[in-house]
């Protein structure tokens, strides 16, 4: 299986991604930097977290007018799933494949912990190996993470059942308290309409192996590469 | 030519940072504050001298880069 990772300046988990990807494919991803103008032939694309541009302007707005954006694009619309992770969500709802925004934390501090999650569709390649309304703990580690989007869109993301994670307690309970950083609805992480996106803040592709204190971001990896490679 | 573009924050959407100056604001003694938002002011100089062609590029990387729209709005003015 071909996967790919984009390095843009100021990425900082793409080897953490690599090394995730590579753990369940038994293949290293590509490395692609953000400079290239076009994209192997892969089956899977990742972008990973970082602060690129050092979050100058907006966080993610000059890594989404990069030469390899375009090439991205069409992947996507060729319908090659794309993981986009913490700096790599805020990337794409910057290019428009996802919709809404992220902005400065509600509490205005940066979040650097583990957090739980409850996983709210099964219905995705990326989501289809944890249980509907299971709860799973990954870690967080940003300061841009207050997801909003306008009324109506949250209203459609919520009836095509478009929201993949929603910050939770261990119990699963859905509450401001439990909201980490003032997004809208405690969202965590989205689909796109064709469900082959996801934007997530947390970080799945640290805890893949039993040294990271926990394996719940394995099955995500292993959900949507499995399917890619009994596809 | 020059321009100057303010990028704000719709109104609705909520502004931590500009809730934290309001804060530290208050806790210096200045009273009588209704509402503090932060923005962004960027300066632009252009080689165009003609007016609506400038505004029409501003316009532009305003929507292309300078803003988001989802959650901002801009204003340009040229000198």
């Amino acid at each position: 299986m071909k996967t790919a990772v984009i390095t843009f300046p100021g990425s900082n988990c793409d080897r953490d991604m690599r090394v995730a990807i590579a753990a369940v494919t038994g293949q290293p991803p590509q490395a692609v930097w953000h400079g290239e103008t076009s994209l192997p032939d892969v089956d899977f694309i990742a972008l990973p977290g970082g602060f690129s541009y050092g979050d100058y302007l907006r966080c993610g707005a000059i890594a989404a007018r990069s030469p390899i954006i375009p090439a991205l694009i069409a992947a996507a619309r060729r319908g090659v799933p794309i993981l986009g992770v913490c700096n790599g969500f805020q990337i794409l709802t910057e290019i428009g494949l996802l919709p809404g925004a992220l902005m400065r934390n509600a509490g205005l501090n940066f979040i650097c912990r583990d957090v739980h999650v409850r996983v709210e569709t099964s219905q995705s390649a990326f989501t289809q190996t944890y249980e509907k309304g299971s709860v799973i703990r990954l870690p967080v580690a940003h300061h841009d993470g207050n997801y909003i989007i306008a009324p109506d869109d949250l209203a459609l993301l919520e009836d095509r059942d478009r929201i993949a994670f929603r910050y939770a307690s261990a119990a699963g309970e859905i509450d401001a308290h439990h909201g980490i950083n003032g997004s809208v609805g405690n969202i965590a992480g989205i689909l796109n309409e064709d469900r082959t996106i996801l934007g997530m803040m947390p970080h799945p592709e640290r805890m893949i192996e039993p040294a990271h204190g926990g394996m719940d971001g394995r099955p995500l990896f292993e959900g949507v590469l499995g399917a890619l490679a009994n596809a | 030519m020059k321009a100057r573009i303010h990028i704000t924050l719709k109104s609705g959407v909520l502004d931590p940072q500009g809730k934290a100056v309001h804060h530290a604001l208050d806790h210096l003694g200045f009273q009588g504050l209704k509402d503090v938002r932060q923005g962004k002011y960027i300066e632009i100089d252009l080689n165009e001298t003609d007016r609506a062609k400038a505004m029409e590029q501003l316009d532009e990387m305003c929507k292309a880069l300078l803003a988001n729209l989802v959650i901002e709005r801009y204003s340009i003015d040229l000198d």
